[in-house]
């Protein structure tokens, strides 16, 4: 239900999308609403951002995933177990680059049964890996269409990842590590009895979303051999302020299609889960060190609260504390 | 016949036929399966009324009325938008789980037991659901398709069975690429339920004990006398030595805290005594105190406020009694509150010094806030140093492993220096499984205040991970012996070992420490601090015997 319901909105909305290449309506679907998406992509994510920055951390609370640092004659292990905030970066650098926990991964099983036994499980960090890259490099590549000169770093990279030299025009690397990705997270998803168990349609629709956006940029450079000057015309008009009528109509159904869908990731992403990229930043049990007896961490809206003091507890029971031997205060 | 509430009463068969297929039924039309062995009785009125908390009443868990005050809902709502306003980790954890599943098979509980809502995932969409229905807008509109549903009583119930069966390891959020805690959400989620007066009797019994008088085990001044001096006996016993009994002692240098458990509770009482041997053969002036007679603290496992209130008395007493530092024992969840608390919530400690080892010289700087530090890191660095004079051959009868306790592990790190201390004093140390060990170690099943009888059934199904690891190594070397630094441990594992790897005994490792430790003024040693008979060196054996010994 949440699959197909979240499989036809996207469907949806890629067709709503490819409107914008009926006459007049490139206005709409090729300036208006990808500004208003950045708009609310932006704004969104900053408040998205915020909510999260203006509460306050009250205690430090890392996960720590290695030795401590503590007698000088024993290895402490930084990366999983930071005392400083250098350190604390560096776990972070690990966590963001690498996804260092998700490498973590194991799979735990009762064999012969009766023993339980734990098996490395490495492809979902392979499939996020390949997918989150992936991701990061196209959108570094489309800034070839952005920018006017196209900087020699985006050129750089789109060589490097052409570099298979297979079809023409050449087959990316990443594109299809994208799509290779994005297959195995979804049919993951689908597979496992106990995930599609605690999926959402807000899971399966930005699976659904990116494979939208990855198959039609596919397509627009592989089958349809797209119109790329107009298309440039549109995105370098969209970066510099200045239309031209002329290219928004020649750009075609499927490239607003494409867009559409960019547009609609745009907006998505801080109200969804997709905010997770901006989130595991602030997350505390990675990002505090664990300096915890040699620093005070201060609570901002620490409070007094009821205790049993010393002296009411000495009152209660003095004279048995006398009969056993126990020093008082007041005899 | 055997009942819910025993060991017996479960077939090993039955146990490891685990079947994790999800019902027919989506997790939120799946009604919670209240049944014995599965539940922890609710917390007495009578306990509530000592610590002043909200709606003291005597109720029933199969009750279909669960007595909650009026307004429950409001309450409930209101107590989230607090926290959501307080604690970053709750709303950010709210806000951005993706639902990989990475966390899904890392629970002990779902390991063992196979019940979906036994996910950490979705153990905390039980509170997500209710948080995007009440403060997102996507919740608010599309319901149930977002992930969205309705606060009513059967969430109330279902979040009092889930939320009190996670023991708050932490295992889960080592594997969550966000960092995701489900203990941080099961504490939140406790505090909720606790407004409404909802706790089980396991952990609001002894916090109120805690708060009057310093422990949970409810032991008065004068029964902590009696019972300390009883062991003084104990040891004179085994060794020929009879040790110093210093209790509330002003000016002393050393305040030392350490679980109640290990006053009390068998096999704990045997590492007491072991570090009152070692405190008396240093000569380290220490006291112990009636008033701060544990460090544990069951508030861990009920709010951030009853941690606080529990844990007050830690420095209170250091101040009262005018010592330079504290040091700590053998104990897991006691060493979160004091490593990543106790300073937060009630500290500045600026009346007291940086640590000090008085026979090394050692400062340990790491612990130059805080001001405590724990007996292992003491005790690894005694050995460095060549300050104990030790005999490990003395423990030769023993084939150990070590069981990383779930806080000192993931809230702390302490994994070397238990390791040291062990392979200095036994000969033979086997480690279990690495996925089993150090960070990713498994829970005994039945800590955050989860380790009674009548949850019995979810002990030993979370117990299975440990106990299944333990016999591993019992099968693979023979080890008899299970060392466990946390007073928890040392209760709830002897069931776990029972059950799942029968044979092998649970020790606190400063026993060990003490049994190959080599007194000034000591007997033949021909007993343990357990007053059983060492092997190869009962009565009447030739001396010989020894011969091989270093």
């Amino acid at each position: 239900m949440n699959v197909l319901i979240s499989l036809a909105a996207v469907g949806g909305l890629f067709l709503l999308g490819t409107l914008g290449g009926a006459p007049g309506m490139g206005w709409i679907f090729g300036v208006v609403l990808p500004y208003l998406a950045v708009g609310i992509g932006i704004g969104g994510l900053i408040w998205r951002v915020m909510s999260w920055a203006n509460v306050p951390v009250p205690f430090r609370i890392p996960t720590t995933c290695g030795q401590q640092k503590s007698l000088p004659w024993i290895k402490s292990n930084p990366l999983e177990n930071p005392h400083n905030g250098l350190t604390a970066v560096g776990r972070m650098a690990l966590e963001v680059l690498f996804f260092r926990s998700l490498l973590r991964n194991t799979k735990a099983e009762v064999i012969d049964q009766r023993r339980l036994v734990y098996t490395s499980a490495p492809w979902l960090w392979i499939g996020a890996m390949a997918f989150h890259w992936s991701f990061l490099i196209i959108l570094v590549r489309h800034l070839r269409l952005l920018a006017n000169p196209v900087p020699w770093c985006v050129t750089f990279l789109q060589r490097a990842d052409g570099f298979l030299e297979i079809g023409l025009p050449v087959i990316y690397v990443t594109t299809v590590l994208f799509l290779a990705g994005l297959a195995y997270l979804l049919a993951r998803r689908l597979a496992s009895p106990q995930l599609r168990y605690i999926s959402l349609a807000g899971d399966y629709f930005p699976l659904f979303l990116f494979l939208g956006i990855g198959i039609s940029g596919f397509w627009l450079r592989h089958w349809t051999k797209t119109d790329i000057v107009s298309v440039k015309q549109v995105a370098v008009g969209l970066s510099g302020f200045s239309f031209d009528s002329d290219a928004l109509a020649a750009a075609g159904s499927l490239f607003y299609g494409h867009l559409f869908l960019v547009c609609v990731l745009l907006a998505y992403f801080p109200f969804s889960k997709l905010s997770h990229f901006a989130g595991v930043f602030l997350s505390p049990t990675r990002n505090m060190a664990n300096s915890n007896r040699s620093v005070r961490h201060v609570n901002p809206w620490d409070y007094p609260v009821k205790v049993h003091p010393y002296d009411e507890y000495e009152d209660e029971f003095r004279e048995k504390m006398k009969g056993a031997g126990v020093p008082v205060e007041k005899e | 016949m055997p009942k819910p509430d025993e060991m017996s009463y479960y077939q090993q068969e039955d146990l490891l036929n685990i079947d994790a297929t999800p019902p027919k039924t989506g997790w939120m039309d799946t009604p919670v399966d209240l049944r014995p062995g599965s539940f922890i009785y609710p917390g007495k009125a009578k306990n509530l009324k000592i610590l002043d908390l909200p709606n003291p009443r005597d109720w029933a868990i199969g009750d279909d009325d669960w007595k909650l005050p009026e307004g429950w809902k409001k309450t409930v709502l209101e107590g989230m938008a607090d926290r959501l306003s307080k604690y970053r980790s709750f709303k950010l954890f709210m806000d951005t789980c993706v639902r990989c599943g990475a966390c899904a098979d890392k629970c002990h509980f779902f390991i063992g037991g196979g019940d979906p809502k036994n996910m950490p995932v979705l153990r905390a969409e039980l509170l997500r659901s209710i948080y995007r229905k009440e403060f997102t807008v996507m919740g608010k509109i599309l319901g149930k398709l977002a992930g969205a549903r309705e606060l009513t009583e059967d969430v109330i119930k279902e979040w009092f069975y889930y939320f009190y069966q996670c023991t708050e390891c932490r295992r889960c959020s080592v594997f969550c690429p966000y960092g995701i805690d489900t203990a941080e959400i099961t504490m939140i989620a406790r505090e909720l339920l606790g407004l409404l007066g909802l706790y089980i009797n396991w952990s609001i019994e002894p916090v109120a004990n805690c708060f009057r008088l310093g422990n949970h085990l409810a032991i008065p001044p004068h029964g902590m006398m009696d019972t300390l001096e009883f062991m003084v006996g104990d040891i004179e016993e085994a060794t020929g030595i009879r040790v110093d009994l210093p209790v509330n002692k002003k000016g002393a240098e050393v305040l030392f805290v350490t679980p109640s458990g290990d006053f009390v509770a068998d096999p704990g009482i045997y590492t007491c005594m072991a570090q009152m041997l070692l405190f008396h053969e240093l000569g380290i002036d220490y006291t112990f105190s009636t008033y701060a007679s544990d460090g544990g603290n069951f508030g861990l496992f009920t709010s951030h406020e009853m941690i606080k209130r529990l844990n007050a008395k830690v420095y209170a007493e250091a101040k009262r009694l005018g010592v330079k530092w504290i040091l700590g024992g053998e104990c897991g969840h006691m060493w979160r509150v004091m490593h990543q608390y106790m300073d937060t919530m009630n500290g500045p400690a600026d009346f007291l010094e940086v640590p000090k080892s008085p026979i090394t010289g050692t400062v340990f700087d790491h612990a130059k806030s805080t001001k405590m530090i724990h007996i292992m890191e003491f005790m690894a660095d005694l050995i460095k140093h060549n300050k104990l004079k030790l005999d490990p051959s003395r423990n030769d009868h023993i084939r150990v492993t070590f069981h990383d306790s779930c806080n000192p592990a993931r809230a702390m790190g302490i994994l070397e220096e238990p390791r040291y201390v062990l392979n200095a004093v036994c000969n033979n140390f086997f480690e279990m499984p690495r996925n089993t060990i150090r960070e990713q170690t498994f829970c005994c099943g039945g800590g955050a205040g989860l380790g009674t009888d009548e949850n019995m059934e979810m002990r030993l199904r979370g117990g299975l991970p440990r106990g299944n690891a333990v016999r591993h190594v019992q099968e693979k070397h023979g080890v008899n012996q299970l060392a466990a630094m946390c007073a928890i441990d040392r209760a709830t594992l002897v069931t776990v070992c029972d059950y799942w790897a029968p044979g092998v005994l649970v020790t606190g490792i400063s026993e060990l420490v003490a049994n190959a430790m080599v007194f000034t003024g000591e007997n033949e040693r021909k007993q343990n601090l357990r007053l059983e008979d060492i092997p190869g060196r009962e009565e009447d054996e030739p001396r010989e015997g020894d011969a091989n010994d270093e």
